[in-house]
């Protein structure tokens, strides 16, 4: 019966979660471009999908990659190898970005780009390779950020002067990077991080916090990610200066 | 019904190969490094298929409903016709948009509220901070700040003024926010940055950017459509600080006050 009723909760919970998005398109549709909405069955479906997709979504995030990831933190913390808890750390950043289908997209347009501003041959295998040399630069920035994150929850050194350090950097670099470049190194700091990544690292990151004395998850539990959205802008500017 | 069934599976076989890596780094290591079985296998196994399942049905559902309408709507709405722009002068006036600005703000706001990263770290900050952060709170924001990204990466594709001068002055302003803000929410804070922009608000974004910089003469539609999801990331942490800055400081005057 308990379980019935978190059921019930999850569900009207994501109906929440989902009104504003209808609520906006169908004022803008019906009020300001005063068109008929095209399709109402598929909207309909379609809105049912969406949140039948958050239910379970938040259902088998509760039951598995929350707990999952907080267990290995726990385990790496007893074992207290550090090399090894380290390149977990590295395989979960870039596995998680090599296969990322944002990040697929962003390259291939980027590559494009680049061909037509004849940055590279404007032909299809110099653009493959420009944008998997591209993915592959995005991926291990995101493998080196989780080894920072993680090396700085061990150490308990303070966030802000990373980013400080971070944020100079990225300021001092741009008027250095070829201009196609910055665009798509800005955005691609904002599509590496995925659905499931995102629990993941949210989970090894408070679980690693909370197995090792001193820290506090609230102050030292989070930043994983944060470090994970900055390191690909200046990794991609690099590539850029040097491609 | 069989396409659609089809359609269903395709999608569920692209999540399924995203989860592969993920699940080959965590089987892996869990097995010859940490050399333990996972504690309920069952119960993970169960929550994984879960996850794949509502990833799966929420993007089928997002192609199927709002994707297709939403970037109808970013094209009707940055249409010459729509806007009434008549001639060039017109279309370089920034005054001449505002319905664009005002969706931006409102489908950066909405689609936000709805992105299941956000919803997972919400939820969690929640949980470890034993309520002292509310879940909802953060979520709206995170999405006010999504909107005034959104809302003024739209303004920078329509004035064509360059990306850099924007993100610095974000920087800078960040950084004093940062000396400032009270300590236990700056991770939280720049994380948040960086999980509002997935699943939802890409492909939406994208298209009202594209839209928009191929309708204004002198844009080139593959340079200046990007820097919108830049936009995304910054602002939701200005907010987030912002908004700790600002319950902190009403919580320092209601204690003035009392004693």
């Amino acid at each position: 019966m308990f379980r019935n009723n978190r059921l019930f909760r999850l569900i009207i919970s994501s109906c929440l979660d989902l009104a504003p998005i209808l609520a906006v398109v169908l004022v803008f549709q019906l009020a300001v471009i005063q068109q008929p909405i095209p399709n109402v069955a598929e909207l309909i479906i379609g809105s049912l999908f969406v949140v039948l997709g958050l239910t379970f979504f938040m259902l088998g995030l509760e039951q598995s990659l929350f707990p999952i990831g907080e267990s290995m933190a726990n385990a790496f913390a007893r074992k207290g190898s550090v090399f090894w808890l380290l390149l977990f750390a590295f395989c979960l950043g870039f596995g998680t970005t090599i296969a990322e289908p944002a990040l697929i997209a962003i390259t291939t347009k980027a590559a494009d780009i680049a061909g037509g501003a004849h940055l590279i041959a404007d032909n299809d295998a110099a653009k493959t390779d420009y944008a998997l040399d591209l993915r592959l630069t995005v991926a291990t920035s995101v493998g080196v950020a989780i080894v920072i994150g993680v090396l700085r929850i061990l150490m308990g050194w303070p966030l802000h002067y990373f980013i400080i350090a971070g944020y100079f950097a990225v300021t001092v670099m741009t008027p250095f990077a070829p201009a196609e470049i910055i665009g798509i190194a800005y955005d691609s700091g904002g599509v590496t991080t995925s659905t499931i990544t995102v629990p993941l690292v949210t989970a090894l990151g408070i679980g690693l916090a909370n197995s090792i004395k001193g820290r506090n998850p609230v102050t030292d539990g989070f930043g994983l990610i944060a470090f994970a959205s900055l390191t690909p802008i200046i990794f991609v500017m690099a590539f850029g200066m040097l491609a | 019904m069989m396409t659609w069934l089809q359609h269903f599976l395709d999608t569920l076989l692209e999540t399924g190969r995203d989860v592969l890596p993920i699940a080959a780094i965590i089987i892996g290591f869990q097995l010859l490094v940490i050399r333990k079985p996972i504690a309920h296998p069952g119960k993970t196994l169960l929550g994984f298929i879960n996850v794949l399942i509502g990833i799966a049905f929420f993007l089928e559902g997002l192609k199927m409903a709002l994707f297709p309408l939403g970037e109808l709507m970013a094209t009707q709405l940055t249409a010459p016709e729509f806007l009434n722009i008549a001639d060039s002068t017109a279309a370089a006036d920034w005054r001449n948009y505002g319905w664009v600005y005002l969706f931006g703000a409102c489908i950066g706001f909405a689609t936000a509220l709805a992105e299941p990263s956000l919803l997972a770290v919400a939820t969690k900050a929640e949980e470890i901070s034993g309520k002292a952060i509310s879940a909802l709170g953060l979520r709206i924001a995170v999405s006010f700040g999504v909107a005034i990204g959104i809302a003024l990466g739209t303004f920078r594709i329509v004035t064509g003024t360059q990306l850099y001068f924007y993100i610095v002055t974000c920087y800078a302003v960040l950084i004093i926010q940062t000396l400032f803000a009270p300590k236990f929410i700056i991770g939280l804070a720049y994380d948040t940055g960086g999980v509002t922009t997935s699943t939802v608000t890409v492909p939406l974004v994208t298209a009202l950017g594209l839209g928009l910089a191929s309708t204004i003469p002198g844009r080139n539609s593959l340079l200046d459509g990007f820097g919108l999801i830049s936009f995304a990331c910054l602002f939701p942490i200005i907010s987030v600080l912002g908004y700790a800055q600002l319950a902190e400081w009403r919580a320092k005057k209601r204690n003035s006050n009392h004693s």
